[in-house]
């Protein structure tokens, strides 16, 4: 416990470092990883860990992000706040979410989380305290003076998404090493058998809706902190294709692996912007090669590595043992 | 000899299920095939419709090797397996059930003569035709899964335990049906059988399998007179 | 009362269109366990490809013919070369419960890409093959136009076609035979996985008809199908996932539904409304309205 503790105050300084020495792109995209990974992380826990196949992760993050936007607006609380209400209401919701999935499995969880993804976030659109289509806004705030003139406002996001995705991977690394995480993982393998040996499943699934949103929902709070906004626009179906995609490609049940997953998610459009200046351009090329290639990569990693790539290294090892 | 079987082995994964077993069973003859619980010999059936393939070894039917051939093509050779307990599909009416063992022959008339003749076997299927098989008591649906078999017009008949679960009365019906076509439609039968006793007093030839092996291949009349047998199968 | 006269008709014209599109998850469910998102690809592509042939012949029914057949060799190829793939690598350990629905959203993925690098993203337009204009009865016009009857009607037959198909014909027989015990079927002598190829065409056939009368009462772009699929979706769970009559009922019910809401609360509620009639249904039967308290596997 300790020396993770220590490794993770490490790689903490080890980020900040970095932060001070790359252009203000790369920091920008820091941020974006580190929301990722925050927000991977809620999957391996829900799908990798307990075995419920959501599509509504990125509801749950719309959830989280409005939270915190009227948290900050309306009550004039400081940022700090508005994260923490994130995750409170993120985990409400999410336990109400799981009352009703935990009795479906299958294709009936995925469709009913599908259904959520496609229609919580246009719930903006209707009640006018939510900001309707253009939404609302979402600003932490310049950083504080003290850091002097060079320290930007990405640079101030990307400190604090790090913090606090090194504090919530911290957290649920623990809570996965638990016997909360061994319990799951006897839930997913055989649902039955680990009734028959007393655990509550039902319960069990509950509080792993419930925690999984209340990390999603801190991922969208992050979320809107790098857009200075909440909008529909931000939470859609896309975002949850896209996370389970970056759960899939690291790994679905492996938390180091969200990193890799965020990584790979926030390198594609620009590696697809690249590709496509490449090519001639084009509107077109533009817009659909990033998910061209993110679909590619996707079905080649379900079929050849559908474990994430940490399983056909593991493999390996044990072969040449 | 129509069904020659020779050094077949079979793995279930790293289990070898089934172990260089040799077997012949000569044209219209019924051969039953005995054994303790997990001694191979649904596995053996399972091989010789195709459903699995055999590590090694090899299976001759009607001069032609068939080993690792898909079972639907088995079919069209002549094979029908009555697998263990499931053979009937229960969404399905009696008549849709017996029509599917027909359906490759391309050939409504046929079908239909295949199904009358069934009836005439099992006329208690005769009066459920337009019922659900699931509405079948257990002899009723074993009844429907040996018809199914007979409406493909195989030459070859394999038949996992069909007297399971089913009360003796209806088991004895069953058995001498079996004997019966088996005569009268000049069938090799392989009948696998944990009711040892009920399968080699209507069977010409006996195999014992034990874990995967042959331990003994004669005439049904000799292993039931013989002590040994009787000891370890026929409870006497 | 007009208006819930009007109401009650467009939800049963949107809710065919979802029926169409519930049926082809349904029948693919019931043949391979696998949800195919991907289905929602195929319709697209389809529908893109009767849109040319619509455009260019100014024939919307020669165009749904073209969409219709590209669906169906979409589907057989589908399957034939990537479901088989996928379950020959089949999959164990924790990623066993998602892979083949996230194969089939990556090839969802895929396919909107290619759609729109090759059409691009603006919306497209079919010339509707009947009035969009409503029904004048008397001095009043409803909403109701005789393209939404068309739509009905079409469904309709579409319906009655595939119930002779799958309980009057060999075909059905081996198909049904083939999704509810394909190994009872393969030892009676039933080419399952052939079988299986021709269920999953009849299933890309028929969303190509869903796009394409979809696209009739509104516009064509890489997303429009989106919401088609998820309600269609809806709609197949709904009525159990197991039964394409429940699916048909399912998806009848969700139109009228989210019409209503439509009409009588707002357009953005829609979606949530969709959700909701979901939860409702499953809350009090788990398992889909038409299901007879079978094991609901996953």
């Amino acid at each position: 416990m300790r020396k993770k503790l220590a490794l993770f105050i490490l790689l903490g300084w080890v980020l900040l470092l970095i932060g001070d020495r790359v252009d203000e792109l790369r920091v920008y995209q820091g941020a974006q990883i580190a929301m990722y990974a925050i927000a991977l992380s809620s999957i391996v826990l829900l799908t990798g860990y307990s075995g419920q196949v959501s599509l509504g992760n990125g509801a749950m993050m719309a959830v989280g992000g409005y939270s915190a936007a009227l948290t900050l607006n309306n009550l004039g609380s400081p940022v700090w706040f508005a994260f923490v209400m994130a995750v409170v209401v993120s985990a409400l919701f999410g336990a109400f979410l799981g009352l009703a999935a935990a009795r479906l499995s299958g294709p009936y969880l995925a469709g009913t989380t599908l259904a959520l993804a496609v229609g919580l976030p246009e719930i903006a659109n209707q009640f006018a305290f939510l900001g309707g289509v253009p939404g609302l806004l979402f600003d932490v705030g310049f950083p504080p003076e003290r850091f002097g003139e060079e320290f930007t406002q990405y640079k101030w996001f990307f400190w604090i998404a790090t913090f606090i995705a090194l504090i919530s991977l911290f957290i649920t690394s623990n809570i996965l090493q638990s016997r909360y995480g061994r319990t799951w993982r006897a839930i997913r393998s055989n649902s039955l058998a680990a009734e028959l040996s007393g655990v509550h499943a039902g319960r069990m699934k509950i509080l792993a809706f419930t925690i999984s949103s209340a990390i999603a929902g801190l991922a969208g709070a992050v979320l809107a902190m790098t857009i200075s906004l909440v909008a529909p626009g931000a939470y859609t179906l896309a975002l949850s294709f896209a996370l389970v995609t970056g759960a899939v490609l690291a790994g679905v049940s492996s938390l180091p692996g969200v990193v890799f997953g965020a990584l790979i998610l926030v390198a594609i459009p620009e590696v697809a912007d690249v590709l496509a200046t490449r090519w001639g351009g084009g509107e077109n090329l533009n817009n659909y090669l990033p998910a061209l290639i993110v679909s590619v990569l996707l079905i080649l990693s379900v079929i050849f590595t559908p474990n994430g790539p940490g399983e056909k290294l593991k493999s390996r090892h044990h072969k040449k043992a | 000899m129509s069904l020659n079987v020779s050094n077949l082995t079979v793995h279930h994964g790293a289990i070898c299920a089934v172990s260089q077993v040799s077997i012949a069973v000569p044209t219209g003859k019924l051969a039953a095939i005995i054994g303790a619980n997990g001694a191979g010999k649904t596995t053996l059936l399972r091989t010789l419709s195709g459903l699995k393939t055999p590590t090694n070894g090899s299976i001759m039917w009607k001069g032609e090797k068939i080993a690792g051939i898909k079972p639907e093509a088995l079919v069209r050779r002549g094979i029908s397996h009555v697998s263990e307990g499931k053979s009937v599909i229960p969404e399905l009416t009696v008549r849709e059930n017996l029509e599917l063992g027909a359906i490759w022959r391309r050939n409504p008339k046929e079908s239909k003569e295949s199904i009358d003749q069934v009836v005439s076997i099992f006329p208690r299927l005769g009066e459920r035709l337009q019922q659900r098989a699931d509405t079948l008591s257990g002899g009723e649906r074993q009844m429907l899964a040996i018809g199914r078999a007979i409406m493909s017009k195989p030459q070859l008949l394999l038949l996992d335990e069909p007297s399971l679960g089913l009360a003796p009365l209806v088991i004895e019906q069953i058995f001498q049906t079996i004997r019966d076509l088996t005569t009268s439609m000049n069938l090799t039968v392989l009948l696998v059988e944990q009711n040892a006793m009920g399968a080699l007093k209507i069977a010409d030839l006996g195999i014992v399998l034990n874990l995967g092996k042959v331990v003994a291949m004669n005439h049904a009349q000799v292993l039931i007179d013989d002590p040994a047998v009787r000891a370890a199968y026929l409870g006497y | 009362m007009q208006k819930l006269l009007e109401t009650f008709l467009i939800g049963l014209s949107t809710g065919s269109i979802y029926a169409l599109m519930s049926i082809a998850l349904v029948l693919v469910w019931r043949s391979t366990r696998v949800v195919n998102f991907a289905q929602a690809g195929q319709a697209m592509l389809s529908t893109y490809i009767g849109f040319e042939i619509a455009t260019r012949t100014e024939i919307f029914w020669l165009g749904l013919l073209f969409a219709i057949a590209a669906g169906a060799l979409l589907g057989a190829g589908v399957d034939y070369f990537f479901m088989r793939v996928l379950f020959k690598h089949a999959v164990s350990g924790p990623a066993a419960v998602v892979a083949p629905v996230i194969a089939t959203l990556g090839l969802l993925g895929l396919v909107r890409s290619i759609v729109g690098l090759v059409w691009g993203g603006e919306f497209k337009s079919i010339k509707a093959p009947a009035s969009t204009d409503g029904f004048t009865i008397g001095e009043t016009t409803i909403p109701f136009s005789p393209l939404n009857l068309l739509i009905i009607v079409t469904v309709f037959v579409i319906l009655i076609a595939l119930a002779i198909i799958f309980q009057r014909t060999n075909l059905g027989l081996s198909l049904r035979a083939s999704a509810y015990a394909p190994e009872i079927a393969q030892l009676a002598g039933i080419r399952t996985a052939r079988t299986r190829t021709i269920g999953w065409a009849i299933a890309g056939g028929v969303g190509g008809v869903a796009g394409m009368l979809n696209t009739a009462s509104n516009f064509l772009s890489p997303y429009s199908l989106d919401l088609l699929l998820v309600f269609g979706f809806i709609a197949a769970v709904i009525g159990g996932l197991e039964s394409m009559v429940g699916s048909v009922v399912g998806a009848l019910i969700l139109g009228i539904a989210l019409t209503f809401i439509l009409n009588y609360v707002g357009t953005s509620l829609v979606f949530i409304g969709g959700f909701v009639v979901l939860i409702v249904v499953l809350l009090v039967k788990p398992d889909g309205i038409m299901a007879r308290g079978r094991a609901r596997r996953a």
